[in-house]
């Protein structure tokens, strides 16, 4: 077990250190740094001033490994565009985004479950065929267009819900947060649905299909054998079985909410990190596109570890793995 | 005599698919009584699991039970509401799979699943139910089972695992235990080990035993009586001596008679008889045997054999039809080609 833990381990500091090398790749290949600081009209001489002040000019491996040092220690260089710390423009950010695509992941989750194992229990039901008629939709139609017609209803024709923005927000330190305020909640509602729409009908799909496949092992017709009641086998034997395959997709699910939100964020003018990307991408501004591209490597890595410590709480067969099993 | 444990009479199962409706069981009796073990054999696809299903109640749509009647001390099962009949499964019938490795939950300690089990049908304690199922791992054999009870059934072997199944099956002390091949899956080593439990356990509680299996040495050894099935029927039922030395069937003599090269043979299985068991979709009229056997006339192409009690044989086969003239001419015409089929 605790070798189970330490190769995850040691595979999320191999995947961040390939992450950080795609990252700093960006700033040789993407663009020119120096144009894009200095812009078109700058002589020859102050081009190589700079280039030198930003250490461009030394080795590639001593600019990685000092890109890396500083990235460790929270410093992403300043960006081209507004000249300020990327580390600080990530942190005014990231709150948005994280408030926005934690309550989407929950939404997905809960209801995605829940309905999951509902339409597996009431296979030929008329509600469950119903819902997996919906799911349908859910997985074909795209995220803007679900937030499009979002919007028309809610905020053009009703009038119920801000198109755009967090609301007003309340500040806690560092953090902010649009949950203690109406406007703030009532800005979250048609976000977090549209973020949450893909991956819940997704999570609803997978979660179905494998209880389906769990209701057919001799494990539940022994339990079926046994006189243990529908209800005990549905959420104690099957569902338990079928979160041991779900959870990993789940997990990568729920990483892309957090590191993609960029349509949803785009599409309401959300404050948040993907729609800084977005920015910063027609500008070409690639401290803060390596930066992002950092922090999706950083969160979907997060993720991955999360992933396997529920596996291991999930599965005891995991667990005791090390100890060879008696045969 | 006492009235029998089990009853069934008559049992129809069929599953509704786009292909049509296929009689997996069709007009199936027996009996077993207290403490008694009934073996049941015959080709894959004779229909033996699906009767053990039908028993305990658990054939699944698209399949169902179309007519007959199954009796538990009396009292009618087949037609029983779904919640009356989970609380006969596990309680009044318990039931052993075939491959321990997949009848156990991976995810939970076998204790867990004891005490569930034992704390549906009794209105036992927490404290209660983990002696009681402390008792019946060590009943079954498991040694140390105050320890093994918090283990997982990957920390089994197959054959300790087996044990455990058969603690499950025992938890609520069933007057009837279906078990389907219960060696199949294990080390030849073991299987010895697990029928003489089964056996064991079945003449302490004076549990009735419907035993399904390939293995006709472990027939010969743990059944009193024994059904031959063929394609959903039985074809022959008797006490175990008589049908494995004297069979009548003309199937269960090639059944029996391939019993001596099994001794030499290193897989313990039954030799095939020449040709194959028909599908369901294509079961022949008359007597379903009658394109194997050495013996057919036109009769057994045309009416369908109704089980006849000849000596303590029952056997659905018109050669033993004492009202046909014609019956004894085929029999003693045809006796010997039929051993030498079976030989090669
Ligand atoms: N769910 C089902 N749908 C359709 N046909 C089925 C279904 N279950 C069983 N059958 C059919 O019922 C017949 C009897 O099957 P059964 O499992 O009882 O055979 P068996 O005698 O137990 O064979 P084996 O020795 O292989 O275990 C087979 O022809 C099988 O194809
Ligand atoms: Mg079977």
């Amino acid at each position: 077990m605790i070798a189970y833990l330490l190769r995850s381990l040691v595979q999320a500091a191999l995947v961040m250190l390939a992450v950080a090398f795609i990252a700093f790749s960006m700033f040789r290949f993407v663009g020119d740094p120096i144009a894009s600081i200095v812009g078109q009209d700058a002589t020859l001489k102050d081009r190589q001033e700079l280039s030198r002040a930003l250490g461009l000019d030394d080795p590639m491996p001593v600019q990685f490994a000092r890109f890396l040092a500083n990235a460790a220690q929270g410093d992403l260089g300043l960006s081209y565009r507004q000249g300020r710390p990327v580390a600080a423009l990530l942190g005014e950010r990231l709150p948005a985004t994280i408030e926005l695509a934690l309550l989407s992941a929950l939404l997905a989750l809960v209801v995605g479950l829940t309905l999951g194992v509902y339409t597996a229990i009431r296979r030929n039901g008329l509600l469950a065929n119903v819902i997996m008629s919906a799911s349908l939709v859910g997985v074909s139609l795209p995220t803007f267009l679900i937030g499009i017609g979002l919007i028309y209803i809610f905020s053009v024709e009703l009038r119920w819900l801000p198109s755009f923005g967090r609301g007003d927000v309340v500040r806690l330190g560092w953090w902010t947060t649009g949950l203690l305020t109406e406007s703030g909640r009532k800005s979250l509602v048609m976000p977090v649905v549209t973020l949450a729409f893909f991956q819940l009908t997704l999570i609803m799909r997978l979660v179905r299909s494998e209880m389906l496949e769990v209701m057919r092992t001799e494990y539940v017709r022994f339990a079926r054998a046994r006189g243990i009641p529908d209800r005990v086998i549905h959420f104690r034997h099957a569902l338990r079985n079928t979160m041991v395959p779900v959870v990993t997709i789940t997990g990568l699910q729920l990483g892309s909410v957090i590191a993609f939100a960029i349509v949803t964020e785009t599409v309401f003018n959300w404050p948040g990190l993907g729609a800084l990307f977005v920015q910063s991408v027609q500008v070409v501004d690639v401290p803060v596109m390596a930066a992002y591209l950092m922090f999706v490597g950083l969160v979907f890595v997060v993720v991955n570890l999360l992933t396997d410590l529920v596996y291991l709480m999930l599965d005891p067969r995991l667990r005791s793995a090390s100890a060879a099993p008696a045969r | 005599m006492s009235e029998p444990v089990l009853s069934v009479r008559d049992l129809r199962v069929e599953f509704v698919t786009r292909r049509g409706i296929l009689k997996a069981i069709d007009g199936v009796s027996f009996d077993i009584a207290k403490g008694e073990v009934l073996g049941v054999v015959g080709e894959s696809g004779a229909g033996k699991s699906v009767t053990g299903s039908a028993v305990i109640g658990l054939i699944d749509p698209p399949g169902r039970i179309a007519g007959g009647e199954v009796r538990l001390g009396g009292q009618r099962i087949d037609n029983l509401s779904p919640e009356a009949m989970r609380r006969v499964r596990g309680k009044r019938i318990g039931m052993i799979f075939q491959d321990p490795l997949t009848s156990l939950n991976p995810l939970y300690r076998v204790g867990e699943q004891l005490v569930e089990t034992i704390q549906t049908h009794t209105n036992l304690s927490n404290a209660g139910a983990r002696k009681r199922a402390i008792e019946l791992l060590a009943e079954v054999g498991i040694p140390a089972p105050e320890r093994r009870i918090d283990g997982y059934p990957h920390e089994f072997s197959g054959g300790m695992r087996q044990r455990v199944v058969i603690a499950l099956a025992l938890c609520a002390e069933p007057e009837l235990i279906i078990a389907d091949e219960p060696t199949t899956a294990l080390d030849v080593s073991v299987q010895a080990q697990i029928i003489s439990l089964l056996k064991r356990l079945g003449r302490e509680h004076g549990t009735a035993i419907m035993l399904v299996t390939h293995d006709m040495g472990v027939i010969a050894e743990t059944a009193d009586r024994v059904a031959v099935m063929y394609s959903g029927r039985i074809a022959e039922i008797g006490p175990v001596r008589q049908v494995v030395q004297t069979p009548l069937h003309p199937y269960a003599k090639g059944l029996m008679g391939a019993i001596p090269t099994l001794v030499q043979s290193s897989d313990d299985r039954l030799v095939q008889i020449p040709g194959s068991m028909p599908r369901l979709s294509a079961i022949p009229p008359g007597c379903p045997f009658h394109p194997r056997c050495p013996h057919a006339w036109d009769r057994c192409s045309r009416d369908r054999p109704d089980p006849i009690q000849h000596a303590e044989h029952r056997v659905a086969c018109h050669l033993y039809d004492a009202n046909d003239p014609t019956a004894k001419a085929h029999m003693i015409h045809t006796h010997a080609p039929l051993e030498e089929g079976v030989a090669s």
